[in-house]
């Protein structure tokens, strides 16, 4: 089989408007999180996010376009573009008939339906915008970026919540590796606040009232974001063939489903999926030396997620440095997975592991190498993305150094 | 046609499409305008706001220029002020 290379990397998150402010973001430990802005008397009980601040959406895209973007979809195509950039492709380029686009989003145009239904329900408006289904659906940033691209291969959008945008990396990888595209675009984009989805997330109480943190003690679970992340995958050969920058190689990926329950996580699961990601990498555990973890910071997640490490790695367990950088780019649903796997390719190519930060000493059960607080140099040859969905659907990547 | 009415439509269409009024005539057809399927469902979605009429979705398929966007409206709002009286 085919090698699949990352040649191009695009981010857009709490941490800062481009791959550079987010990898820096990372390295420093600085936390994106903050008090939540733009909902105060509206009745809801949600006091921290990582919002994505200071966004000047009509920077970046013309107004008659700008009318047929949701949020998600404008984070997606900023992110798109900075990979394509990075990627050295041309943005017209012949490229596009040989791609593929597959992008995940878990809540997608929930906020343009959410406007839409407060109009109809509270205000008994009854002319509607013919731009609703449109900027909602949830395969409009992934039909954004594939216009935008000329994109003419594979199209696709994948709703698994958290980890949507792990499976829509792993399956574009897939979609590489079997030869059904030369490059890919691939990623996940997610602006879910709105009062409706902020009452919903609330509801569940998994939100944490200060901030996010993953596996340490007094963690009170996890904090919502947005943004996006895009990678350009591409064909080992073709990368060289075009003397493309070669960030990494997915050497890997698995996938599970819990088959249990509908929010809380599995053990089993968990580990089904990583087990699967080493077998398609065809790396035993030992040769892993990074994960970056779930770790949503919720009290059931943290320490299922400990516990499904052991169940993998045995001994090697001990060897491994675990980090959650959702700590510092909060919990992005659909983006978050991609957020992550761009946080492990830079964090291999830059031999400096992102830490867990806000960590005030492990939680019980939480007895891992969680890199508190402090990013550490390490030169890491693999590593591992994991991503455990609300609904038991699991995602996990394998990084390699190249 | 009453030029008020008229005017009142180009600076709907304007306002739409993010076009200067002064660049939009009646004789101007939507295709030279830049005014694809649903940018036309749109405008009549804002006309219907701006006029407070309805517009039938068999007449919607129909309008494919200025002057028949102003003429249909002239039209429905002819046949409200009717019903009105």
């Amino acid at each position: 089989m085919r090698k699949v290379v990352v040649t191009g990397l695009g981010t857009i998150s709490a941490l800062g408007p481009d791959a550079a402010s987010f990898w820096k973001g990372l390295c420093d430990g600085a936390s994106g999180i903050g008090p939540l802005e733009g909902y105060s008397g509206q009745g809801t009980s949600v006091r921290v996010a990582a919002q994505v601040r200071q966004f000047d959406a009509a920077a970046h895209f013309e107004p008659k376009r700008l009318d047929l973007l949701d949020r998600f979809s404008q984070f997606g195509l900023v992110a798109a573009r900075e990979a394509v950039g990075d990627a050295g492709l041309d943005r017209n380029g012949s490229w596009g008939s040989q791609a593929a686009v597959v992008l995940g989003a878990g809540m997608a145009g929930k906020s343009t339906e959410d406007e839409a239904y407060r109009l109809l329900y509270a205000q008994g408006q009854q002319r509607f915008s013919p731009f609703i289904v449109p900027r909602a659906m949830a395969n409009a940033a992934a039909s954004q970026v594939s216009m935008e691209f000329g994109i003419t291969g594979p199209g696709l959008t994948i709703s698994t919540a958290c980890a949507a945008s792990t499976h829509a990396i792993g399956l574009a990888f897939h979609l590489v590796r079997a030869g059904l595209a030369e490059v890919a675009l691939a990623g996940g984009s997610e602006a879910p606040f709105c009062l409706g989805s902020l009452k919903g997330w609330e509801a569940v109480r998994v939100l944490a009232p200060d901030t996010c943190r993953p596996f340490s003690r007094d963690r009170k679970g996890m904090v919502l974001g947005e943004g996006a992340g895009v990678v350009v995958l591409e064909a080992e050969e073709r990368a060289r063939a075009r003397g493309a920058p070669i960030h990494a190689e997915i050497a890997g990926f698995g996938m599970s489903s819990d088959a249990g329950h509908i929010t809380q996580p599995s053990e089993e699961g968990a580990a089904r999926a990583l087990e699967a990601a080493l077998r398609d990498a065809s790396l035993p555990p030992d040769q892993i030396g990074y994960i970056n973890a779930h770790g949503s910071g919720t009290t059931a997640n943290d320490l299922t997620e400990t516990r499904a490490i052991h169940r993998v790695f045995g001994p090697h367990a001990g060897a491994l440095a675990v980090s959650s950088t959702k700590s510092m780019h909060g919990h992005a649903l659909g983006a978050t997975g991609a957020l992550e796997l761009i946080a492990t390719v830079l964090a291999l190519r830059g031999r400096l592991l992102p830490p867990t930060a806000n960590f005030l000493g492990p939680g019980d059960g939480c007895d891992l190498d969680y890199v508190p607080n402090q990013a550490r140099e390490s030169v890491v040859d693999a590593a591992l993305s994991s991503s455990f969905a609300f609904g038991g659907l699991n995602a996990v990547l394998c990084v390699r150094r190249v | 046609m009453d030029q008020d009415l008229a005017q009142r439509v180009i600076s709907v269409i304007a306002k739409t499409q993010h076009l200067d009024d002064a660049k939009i005539t009646l004789d101007s057809r939507y295709e030279e305008l830049g005014i694809d399927s649903l940018d036309g469902i749109n405008i009549l979605f804002a006309l219907e706001n701006e006029f407070d009429i309805s517009i039938p979705d068999e007449a919607a398929k129909q309008i494919r220029s200025v002057r028949q966007t102003v003429e249909g409206v002239e039209k429905l709002l002819g046949n409200n002020s009717a019903a009105a009286g």
